[in-house]
């Protein structure tokens, strides 16, 4: 059976594929039969968890190989669209083209930063991890550099890091799950997290990887298919990604004659007006500064963040492993750079003078009208003043929150609510999966590492799973419960996480495969120093701090793995250099052929 | 298949060092310099585009996704060429 499955993948997904068009066709035409947008929300939503759902307990096992890594036999491309899931989150889905549209250029260090991070992946770690045959990242550094010190050391950098990101994660579905259902937030988070729990709990990395490949094919549809449709419609073209340079221009002309960069004359909490010009970087070297600074920060934590290197020690092989993360930027990349265009297109839609559906420069009791104006008014998600009395809408009394743009869009451009459900279930998927990659992260490496490896090493497989699974069940509660408090937004702690894992993690990583002098002690001193480091340069920057070079909270990560290189660097010569046993390994991970260097059965 | 021998080890590890350092000074231009120089780029105009906004939009993301598929065929060939592929 499960040889057929593999065998079978295209055309299971396909069909996959082909059934959820169908079914949002079906809801389409419910549309039109005069369904509430309510229920084609509820359906939408309990539609696709139900299938995950499925997928979840199909894909149970009590194997450890199937249940750490999957059985290794992830196939590239499927391994590339569980990847893409793993990775974009919640906020990648909703918050980057609401960023782009109202950060300009500066925002888009996110979008280089988070594409740019799998060429790192790639050329530096993700072949040799996999050849490595480890089941966890810690598993690499406990191995490698020997010592259940080290081994500890990684397990709580990596505990840090995911958990930062996970109670985004949880926080996201049950704002979607609040939303989409009519529930309080309280109890989405917690309908959110069985959602993910079911995914995860029988089958580990197994059932993971199965719902995130589903996950993905939802989430990409749910992005693009709005885009087109909208496209086509305001008559941009079929493919708008290539043709949204002349907007761009467009925006550019407009800008200076409608005012944009005047600040707002009240305010009102929550949103913001539109005050960044959108195609123009900020002057002189600091802005320059500020971009590539974030771009590095996002790109060497993409590649130091464990949820994403684990997913490749799922592949059949070395090879595979390389050419997975190819496909996995190419799905990645499918949704990244359709952000800014959505960004653009929804921004023109309501400047340019010349278009049936701007708004700026009409009559304020003419905006007040519109059906969308009025629907997400009265949920507090825009809001129109008339600062200075004129009865005309100016660029500066427009106020919006930056969330709302993928979901409003369609709205601008008056499709039908069939796109909001559509969405809705795209928003759930994006964060679902990401959850669950994050979630399994941490449960395996506490149960792998800490629990087996530390603590009971002669623990039968069964009492390992048995202990996974209760891991995850813990760590899921813990996030349901911090996401229900809403200590931080959601961007800023994906942000963190990313800063938190480089600061401890990318260099012993790195240079534990390439640098064959690194020893064990260099190894815990760079993850000691990078964490500690950067968790107190961050602490010393929100107390009040002037940044240094004007590294913000958003960028510690550069401090924190800058100490951590220097660290490990000068703690490995001042100690002897690793056995001749270790750098014997260190030439095996370096080639592809052979056995993997831990046995299967570790 | 060439023989796994000491030399073809040290031969391939070279390669493949090469192979990453090129790749990462194409992957340091798209994701650094041509940010930096970002206004000066935007006084040009590529397809309708401000080039400095295309590049951070679009230019440099398919700069990485074309540059992964290259590389991975090309660490493949040198894999191969000194012996140290997995067998397909």
């Amino acid at each position: 059976m499960k040889g057929d499955f593999i065998d079978n993948l295209p055309k299971i997904y396909g069909l996959y594929t082909g059934g959820f068009l169908l079914f949002f066709a079906l809801m389409a035409w419910f549309e039109t039969l005069g369904m509430s947008a309510d229920t084609i929300g509820i359906l939408f939503v309990a539609f696709t968890i139900a299938i995950y759902a499925m997928i979840g307990v199909l894909s149970r096992t009590m194997e450890i190989g199937a249940y750490y890594v999957a059985g290794r036999q992830v196939p590239p491309v499927f391994n590339g669209m569980a990847t893409a899931a793993d990775w974009m989150s919640g906020a990648s889905f909703v918050a980057l083209a609401g960023g782009v549209y109202m950060g300009g250029h500066a925002y888009l260090a996110f979008v280089v930063g988070w594409t740019g991070g799998y060429v790192l992946v790639a050329t530096l770690m993700a072949p040799y991890l996999r050849k490595f045959g480890c089941y966890t990242v810690p598993d690499f550094i406990g191995t490698r550099f020997g010592g259940k010190l080290a081994r500890l050391c990684a397990v709580i950098v990596l505990v840090v890091a995911s958990f930062t990101y996970v109670t985004a994660q949880i926080d996201a579905t049950g704002t979607v799950a609040a939303r989409a259902l009519n529930i309080p937030f309280e109890v989405g988070v917690w309908f959110g997290l069985s959602g993910i729990l079911v995914c995860s709990m029988l089958g580990g990395m197994r059932a993971v990887t199965w719902t995130q490949v589903a996950q993905y094919i939802v989430l990409i549809v749910a992005y693009l298919l709005p885009v087109f449709w909208m496209s086509i419609a305001q008559g941009f073209g079929p493919i708008p990604q290539f043709a949204f340079g002349e907007a761009v221009s467009r925006i550019m002309e407009l800008e200076p004659v409608l005012g944009v960069g005047t600040k707002a004359t009240e305010a009102v909490p929550g949103l913001a007006v539109l005050t960044t010009l959108h195609a123009t970087p900020g002057e002189g070297a600091m802005a320059a500064w500020k971009f590539v600074t974030l771009v590095a920060c996002m790109m060497i934590g993409t590649a130091s963040l464990p949820h994403i290197l684990m997913r490749y020690f799922t592949t059949p092989s070395v090879r595979a492993a390389r050419s997975s993360v190819a496909w996995s930027l190419l799905f990645i990349f499918l949704l990244y750079f359709t952000a800014p265009a959505l960004a653009t297109f929804s921004k023109l839609q309501l400047l340019d003078p010349s278009l049936p559906t701007a708004i700026i420069g009409k009559t304020i009791e003419s905006v007040n009208s519109l059906e969308w104006v009025q629907k997400w008014s009265a949920i507090g998600m825009v809001a129109v003043r008339d600062s200075n009395g004129d009865g005309l809408l100016q660029i500066n009394e427009f106020f919006l929150r930056a969330d709302i743009i993928v979901l409003a869009t369609p709205e601008f451009a008056g499709l039908p609510y069939v796109i909001s459900g559509l969405v809705a279930a795209g928003g759930m998927a994006a964060a679902m999966s990401t959850a669950d990659g994050l979630l399994l992260a941490i449960a395996n490496a506490l149960s792998h590492d800490l629990y087996f490896k530390i603590i009971d090493p002669k623990a039968e497989t069964r009492k390992r799973l048995l202990v996974a699974r209760f891991l995850l069940v813990v760590i899921g509660a813990g996030g349901a419960i911090v996401a229900s408090m809403k200590l931080t937004g959601i961007l800023g702690a994906v942000a963190w996480a990313f800063c938190f894992a480089m600061s401890g993690l990318f260099f012993p990583l790195v240079l534990g495969i390439w640098w064959k002098r690194a020893n064990s002690e260099g190894a815990i001193a760079g993850m000691i120093i990078g964490l500690g480091v950067g968790w107190w340069y961050l602490l010393a920057v929100r107390s009040g701090m002037t940044p240094w070079l004007g590294l913000d909270h958003l960028r510690f990560g550069i401090v924190g793995a800058s100490a951590s290189l220097v660290a490990m660097v000068l703690v490995s010569l001042l100690t002897p250099a690793p056995e001749k046993e270790i750098q014997d390994m260190v030439d095996e991970v370096r080639i592809p052929r052979g056995e993997a260097v831990l046995g299967s059965a570790h | 298949m060439s023989q796994l021998t000491a030399e073809n080890r040290v031969l391939h590890w070279q390669h493949t060092r090469n192979l990453m350092t090129a790749h990462l000074v194409v992957w340091f231009l798209f994701s650094y310099v041509v940010h930096w120089f970002a206004p000066e780029l935007n006084n040009i105009r590529f397809a309708g585009w401000p080039l400095g906004y295309y590049m951070a939009s679009q230019g440099a993301l398919v700069a990485f996704v074309i540059q992964l598929f290259i590389f991975v065929k090309q660490q493949d060939n040198v894999d191969r060429k000194f012996g140290v592929a997995e067998d397909d």
